[in-house]
This record gives structure tokens, sequence and C-alpha cells, in this order.
């Protein structure tokens, strides 16, 4: 394969960056969800919450940004895939809309049956969410029928296959890893003792699933192993991945939370990265049709709008990280409740 | 029923019930940074707690506002499909200028704005306040470009033709500033300025009767009055502005927010009637004659392009749009109303002295937020059936992959899941209104504090 340095490949980097971003970002604040409902006590549930409580919705605009930055670049996956993952997409979003008035509302009224019912949709959404996006990653992977017309012309639950279903476990138990780890670091005392057991748990649960997949991958799904064929250098990022993972229960034990949580958050960028150059230059696969596939050219807009938008970006992005880096930096150390908290 | 149908109805519906939250928050947002404002200037506490409750209620409407607006950023893709294949280029530049620049700076405020008190200066956080104004601004900004770009496309041209064809991007500016943005956003964001205003009189107003946190609530009165007196105004002229444009570019729906069919005729203007649309007459109607002649050209006797003059195919539908449109107007004039006499009131110092004004304000809450809902009814509806005008048919614009029964299940959860919410919401907001605005005593220790939170949080 040729590799040409061109707007299209740009804006498959940029997109990567936003979905990568969101999945480190988003993905603590789903992870403490997953494992939300094994904390017991109200107290610690409030705890738990609000040490997402002023973050999450930002981080959630990773993932609507990426969404519009698809719409924009390459209106084609966008219109592809959120048509043809219909019910999947549908899903997605009635629990994207609990999950955020379940945060909001829960601390709000005393009693136990209703906070016990918003603590079940927090935890049940962020777990499915995690999932939805899992299945559709691994969707990629596998391809999906499309026609000549960019269509897709498959069904729901040919969607759902052992595979895919892995993957979205896979990413479940990742975010439970990546969120239990967060709360680690934001948390004192009795709380934190019991996060650091659950952090152990999820590693292991993870790795379980990240072999498997792997595994699967390689035997059923060799055409995302070709890039790495071809070139060798980029066996290095999986070694990354493999060495981030393994640094994990190390910085646990030694009790340098943040380290590990950084490890964690590189575990997830190099996991995108091997996905992204596995697929590269396509970004849906079709199969059993490949020449129908979606790649970053026959997908795209015109050259001037992707020369836009990256100014856009340009513009754009050091504000987001300055207004990121600043909240996080306002809201350091340990979670405490007062009066402004949920 | 069809694709085409279901898909627009749950358009509409999703649209319209997210647009219930983005013009409160718009609305409270630069109320916020009156209040504020005046705390940081007076040292008064009282405009401390009062902006402390109603960034309360803030983020009430805000948390809503984003559960909903998620919805709306992936419902392009969802159930148009096609459309989004032809205007991605243009359109989805818009949306991911409003991810980037307004919803980073709204949500990354925000979280200063609500739970930083503590965390930073008071500066700081009057600063934070006045971001996530702005950001909320911005974010309508975006889309309203976008819409805008819809009913009056510029800056850009057709590439390739039957089923491949799409619109790309000639001029990013021109896109930005086609015909219709500025008038729309004008009246757009001024009618967010008054549905955040009313919220604020009308619970201040209910407080005043009640004879509960009466001081504060005559202050915070005052300070959404005196935008609602702005916004009020401004709100007619950039509505006329907003007329005179539609006559200009799309006089189809100019001649539907009218009823008039006529090409040859003058036109006049109605204060209401019910359009027969297949007798092409309007009933029990009262009109100015020639006055939509005269407010378009200055001339009463000049003739007014009428649905006549378009194809059969090519019109909208016209009593919605007729009765959808009046009504906004009637409804604009009685704001004016409502806000003038409380303007001459408060000039004559009579403001709170009678009932019967205070307890027309309290209902007055309904007015904006209604003729915010039918504006964009007749503005869209109005647009019909071009998706986008001129260029793409609604019933071309569908999602292929999709059919009827996937969209009908999907619309009927999104009415049971949005009407839970929305009673949810009103519950969740009377009971905020019902506990009232209340001081937070910083001079108690920590501990006393957290016990004070735990027995009273709600
Ligand atoms: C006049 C303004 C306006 C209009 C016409 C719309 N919105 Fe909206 N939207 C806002 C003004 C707004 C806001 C003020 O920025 C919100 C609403 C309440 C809020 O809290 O932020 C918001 C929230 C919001 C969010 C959540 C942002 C977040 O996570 O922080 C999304 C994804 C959208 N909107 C997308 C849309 C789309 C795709 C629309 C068109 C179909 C749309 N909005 C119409
Ligand atoms: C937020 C305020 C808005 C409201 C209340 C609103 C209202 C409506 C309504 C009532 C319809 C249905 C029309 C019909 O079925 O006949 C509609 C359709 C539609 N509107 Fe809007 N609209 C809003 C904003 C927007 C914006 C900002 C966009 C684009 C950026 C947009 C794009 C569309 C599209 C794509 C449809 C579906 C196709 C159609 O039926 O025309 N709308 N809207
Ligand atoms: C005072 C008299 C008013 C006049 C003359 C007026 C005029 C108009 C016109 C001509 C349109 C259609 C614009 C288009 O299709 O491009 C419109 C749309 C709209 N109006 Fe009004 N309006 C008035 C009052 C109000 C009030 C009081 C509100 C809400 C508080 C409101 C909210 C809206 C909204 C949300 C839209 C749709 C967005 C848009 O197209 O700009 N209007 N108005």
């Amino acid at each position: 394969m040729e590799f040409t340095f061109d707007l299209n490949t740009i804006w498959f980097i940029l997109i990567g960056v936003l979905l990568a971003g969101y999945a480190f970002l988003d993905g603590f604040d789903l992870g403490v969800g997953t494992i939300y409902l094994f904390i017991k006590g109200d107290t610690n549930r409030r705890l738990a919450l609000n040490s997402i409580g002023p973050v999450w919705d930002g981080n959630e605009v990773w993932l609507v940004t990426g969404g519009g930055a698809l719409f924009a670049a390459f209106p084609h996956v966008y219109a592809t895939v959120f048509s043809g993952f219909y019910n999947a997409f549908m899903l997605l979003i009635f629990m994207l809309i609990f999950r955020a008035v379940a945060i909001e509302f829960r601390s709000k009224q005393p009693m136990q049956w209703w906070r016990s019912m918003w603590d079940r949709a927090f935890s049940v959404s962020s777990i499915l969410i995690a999932f939805l996006m899992g299945v559709a990653i691994g969707n990629i992977i596998t391809g999906i029928p499309l026609g000549a017309d960019k269509e897709f012309q498959g069904t729901f639950l040919g969607l759902i296959t052992p595979y895919t279903v892995l993957v979205g476990l896979t990413t479940v138990a990742l975010f439970m890893m990546h969120g239990s780890i967060y709360l680690t670091m934001k948390t004192e005392g009795d709380l934190q003792e019991k996060t650091k057991s659950w952090v152990n748990n999820a590693i292991i649960f993870f790795v379980i699933c990240y072999t498997t997949v792997t595994m699967a991958t390689l035997i059923y799904y060799p055409n995302m192993t070709l890039h790495f064929v071809e070139n060798e250098w980029l066996f290095l990022v999986a070694v990354l991945n493999m060495l981030a993972i393994a640094n994990i229960p190390r910085e646990i034990h030694h009790g340098r939370e943040f380290r590990a949580f950084l490890s964690s958050g590189a575990a997830i960028f190099s996991l995108l990265l091997l996905f992204a150059i596995g697929i590269f230059p396509n970004l849906v696969l079709s199969d059993p049709n490949p020449e129908h596939s979606l790649n970053i050219y026959n997908a795209a807009s015109s050259q001037k709008t992707l020369g836009i938008m990256l100014t856009i970006a340009m513009i754009g992005v050091p504000f987001v990280l300055a207004y990121t880096i600043s909240i996080y930096w306002v809201f350091r150390g340990k979670v405490k409740l007062d009066s402004s908290s949920y | 029923m069809d694709v085409e149908i279901l898909a627009r109805l749950q358009f509409a519906f999703t649209i319209a019930f997210h647009y219930i939250y983005p013009p409160l928050s718009i609305g409270l947002g630069v109320l916020l940074v009156f209040m504020e404002g005046m705390y940081l200037k007076t040292g008064d506490k009282i405009y401390e707690t009062m902006t402390r409750f109603w960034v309360k209620v803030f983020a009430l409407t805000f948390a809503v506002g984003v559960a909903t607006g998620i919805v709306m950023e992936f419902e392009f893709g969802t159930n148009w499909a096609t459309y989004s294949r032809y205007v991605g280029d243009i359109f989805g530049s818009a949306l991911a200028a409003e991810g980037i620049f307004a919803f980073f700076l709204e949500s990354g405020f925000l979280a200063i704005l609500v739970f930083g008190w503590n965390k930073v200066s008071p500066k700081i956080h009057f600063l934070s306040t006045i971001m996530v104004s702005f950001g909320s601004m911005l974010s309508a900004v975006w889309i309203v470009v976008a819409n805008s770009w819809q009913q009056t496309p510029a800056g850009y041209h057709i590439v390739g033709e039957g089923l491949e064809a799409r619109a790309e991007i000639t001029d990013f500016w021109e896109m930005v500033f086609n015909p219709s943005s500025i008038d729309r956003l004008s009246h757009v964001l001024s009618g967010a300025w008054l549905a955040g205003a009313f919220l604020v009189i009308s619970v201040s107003a209910f407080y005043i009767i009640k004879k509960r946190h009466v001081e504060i609530s005559k202050k915070a009165l005052k300070i959404a009055l005196s935008l609602a007196i702005f916004a009020s105004l401004f709100q007619l002229f950039t509505g006329h502005n907003s007329a005179q444009g539609v006559a200009e570019t799309q006089p189809a729906k100019l001649a539907a927010f009218e009823a008039h069919f006529d090409s040859s005729a003058a036109a006049p203007l109605y204060l209401f009637g019910w359009v027969n649309e297949d007798e092409q007459e309007v009933k029990f109607g009262v009109a100015i004659p020639g006055m939509l002649s005269y407010l378009i050209y200055g001339d009463a006797s000049r003739p007014v392009t009428g649905l006549n003059a378009f194809p059969e195919d090519e019109r909208p539908p016209v009593n919605i749009v007729f009765q959808t449109y009046h009504l906004m107007v009637a409804i604009g004039m009685l704001l004016i109303a409502i806000s003038l006499f409380g303007a001459f009131l408060w000039w004559r110092g009579k403001l709170f002295d009678y009932k019967w004004y205070l307890y027309a304000l309290v209902f007055a809450v309904l007015l904006p937020q209604i003729a915010n809902q039918i504006g964009w009814i007749s503005a869209e509806v109005g647009r019909q059936p071009w998706i986008v005008y001129g260029l793409l048919r609604t019933s071309e614009a569908l999602s292929k992959a999709v059919d009827a029964n996937q969209v009908l299940f999907s619309l009927i959860l999104f009415i049971v899941i949005y009407l839970f919410l929305f009673v949810l919401f009103i519950y969740l907001l009377n009971e905020k209104i019902q506990k009232g605005p209340e001081h937070v005593d910083e001079t108690l220790d920590t501990y006393t504090q957290q016990k004070q939170i735990f027995s009273t949080k709600n």
C-alpha cells in the first residue's frame, strides 16, 4: 500500500484522535458506571458520582464532536453506519439520554427507591454504551455487507456475532479497568481500599478478553495484520500496548495511581492505534464485496471542505486542550462533597 | 404509515422537545451574567443567593438539553442518510464547528459554574458564567447557520448527477452568511432571551404573590424584566427583517404565511383566519387590505407572488403555516404589551402593586415557549416540500437502509421516554421553586455544612 500524507489521511488521523480522546476520557467515567453498583452506601455512591460530576459532560463532547467531524469529513461513513446500524444506534442514544439524566437527577430526591432506580439506570446505561461501541468496532473489523450505492444491506441480527460480542465485552472490561483506576485515584480510606480490589479483578477480566480477541483476530481476520506484515516497525505499537497493560498492576501495587491511570490510558490509545493501522485506508470494510468498502477517498468530502475543517480544527483544538486541562486542574485531588455536589 | 411521514414526525418531535431547553439555557445564561455581575459590583449577598438559586435551575435545564441534543447530532445520519450524503460537505462543517467552538466551551466552564463555587475565586467564577453564556449562544450560531443554509443555500455548487449528486462548498463565508443567517440568528437568540427572562419573571412574581423571598424576587424580577423589554422589541424588529428576507428568498413560504394564492393581486395582511386550501380562500378572516404589499414593497397596490405561481408539488401545506405564523406574531405583540406595561408600572413605582398583573406574569412563562415552538413549525413546514430549499426534496432525503417499522418503533420509544423526562423535569423544577433560594452559611465549619447538605439535599 502506498502511504500519501494528504488531507484525507490527516482527517483519518484527526477523527482517530477525537475518538481516542473520547475513549480515554469518557472511558473512565463510563468505567466508573460499570462498577458503580458494587459500591455500597449512599455516601460512597455520591462520592463516586461526584468524582466524575464536573467532567463527564465535557468528556462526552468528544463523542459529539467526533460525530460532527465524521459527518463533515466522511459524510458517507456517517450516513451508511448510522442508518445501517439504526437499531443499535437508537439503543445507544436512549442509553446516553438515561445516563445523562440519571447523573443529574439521582441525588435530587432523598427517597430510597428514587436513588436506587437512577443508580441502576446509570450503571446499566454505562455498561451498555461501552458494549455497543465495542460491537460497532467489532463490525468494522469483520466487515459488513455494503452495496454499490454505499448502503448497508445486512440486518440488525447480522451485526451480532460471537466475535463482535467479544469485542463488546473487551471494551466493557477495558473501561472497567480504566474507571476503577480513576476511582482509586480520586478516593481515600475505605472506599479506596475497595476500589483497589476491583482494579485487580478488572485487569484479570480485561486480560482474558483481550487475549481471546487477539487470537480470534489473528485467526479469522488476518486482513487486520496486513500492514504489520508489510512493515515490521509497526509491531512496536503492539509491544507498547502490552507493556502498558503489564505496567498497570505494577503501579497499583506501588500505590502510584496516577501513573497506573496514564498506563491504562496508553493501553487505550495503543489499542485504537492498532485498530486504525489495521483498517487503514478503509473506514468501513465491505464483506462480501470488498470493492464496495468505504475508504478515506470514496467516502470523503471535497478537498476544499477538508481544508476548511483543518483550519477550524487548528484554531479550535488549542482552546479545547486549554479548557480541558484547566478544568481537570481546578478539580484535581480527592473528591469531597460540598453544597454544590450532586 | 410510510417512512417519510414517520421520519418527519420523529424529527419534528425530537427537535421540538430539544428546543424547550436550549432557549431556557441561553436566556438564563444571560441573566446569570447580570445577576452575578451585580453581586460582584455591589457585594450584596442577596445577589449571590439569587445567582446560586438560578444556577441550580440552569443546571437542570442544561442537563436535559444535553441529553436531548445528543439525539439530534446522530439523527441526521440515522434517519436522513441521503440528506447527510448530499449536504455533508457543507452542513457537517457547521456541526463540527459547533462541537469544537461551542460545546467544549459550555461544558467545560459549566463545571466551574455549578461545582466550582468553593474552588475558584469569585472573579474566575464570574468569568466562567460569562463563558457558559457565551458558549450557549455560540452553539446557537452554528446550528442556526446550518439550518439557514438549508433554507437559503449559498456558497455551494452541485457535483455529480442523479443519485450521486451532492452539494459542495465553494465559498465558506458565503455559506456562513447566507441570505437568512443573520436575520434568523438574531430572531432565535432574542426568542431565547425571552424564554429565560419570562421564566425568572414568572417565578419571581409567584414568590411575590405568595409573600415568600420577597426582597430577592423583586430584584430578580426587575433584572429579568429589563431583558424582556429589550428582547420583545428586538423580536419584532428581527422578525420583520426575517419576513422581508422570506419575501425575497422563499416566496412560496411567504405566500403560505399569509395564504395569498393569486399572483396578480395585491396582498392583505391577516390578523387571523382559517384557510380552506381546496377553495383557496380564507374563512372568518380579518385583514388589512394591501398591508402585506405595503410592508414588502412600500406600495399597497403592488401584486405579491401567490401560491398559484408555483406547481402544485412545490407548495407547502398552507393552513398550518398560516396558523402557526399568525399565532407567533400575536404572541410577539402580547409580549411587547406585557413588557411595556411593566416598564410603565415600574416607572410609576407600582410594579408590584397589582395582583392581576403579577398573576398574568406567572402565566406568561408559557408564551415565549409556545412562540418558539410554533415559530420553528412555520419556518420548517413553510419550507416543504423541500428539505434543502429548491435543491432536495424531503421525500428523497431519507435513509434507504431503514424501514417504517424501525422508525415507528423508535418514535414510540422517544415519545414514551420524553414524556417521562418531561414529567420529571417539571417535578424537579417545581421542587426547586417550592424550596426557593436559600442562603448557604459559609461561616459554619465543614462538618456542620456537610450535615446540613445531607439532611436537606434534594
Ligand atoms: C438555538 C439554539 C439551538 C438549536 C436550534 C439547537 N440546539 Fe442543540 N443545544 C443548544 C442550542 C441549540 C445549547 C444551548 O447549546 C444546548 C441546549 C441546552 C444545553 O444545555 O446546550 C444544546 C445541546 C446540544 C447537544 C449536547 C451538547 C453537549 O453534550 O454539551 C447536542 C449534541 C446538540 N445540542 C445538537 C443539536 C442539533 C444537531 C440540533 C439541530 C438539529 C440542535 N442541537 C438544535
Ligand atoms: C431547534 C429548533 C427547530 C425546530 C423547533 C424545528 C422544527 C421542525 C419541524 C416542526 C419539522 C417538521 C416539518 C415537517 O415535517 O413538515 C422539522 C423538520 C426538519 N428540520 Fe427543523 N427545526 C429546528 C431546527 C432545525 C435545525 C437547526 C435544523 C438543521 C440544522 C433542522 C433541520 C430539519 C430537518 C432535516 C427536518 C426533517 C425534514 C423535514 O421534515 O423538513 N431543523 N423541523
Ligand atoms: C413580534 C412579531 C414577530 C414576527 C413579525 C416574527 C416573524 C418571523 C418570521 C417571518 C419567521 C420565519 C423566518 C424564516 O422562515 O426564515 C419567524 C420564525 C421564528 N420565530 Fe418569529 N416573529 C415574531 C415573534 C416571535 C416570538 C415572540 C418568538 C419567540 C419568543 C418567535 C420565535 C420564532 C422562531 C423560533 C422562529 C424559527 C426560526 C427562524 O426561522 O428564524 N417569533 N418569525
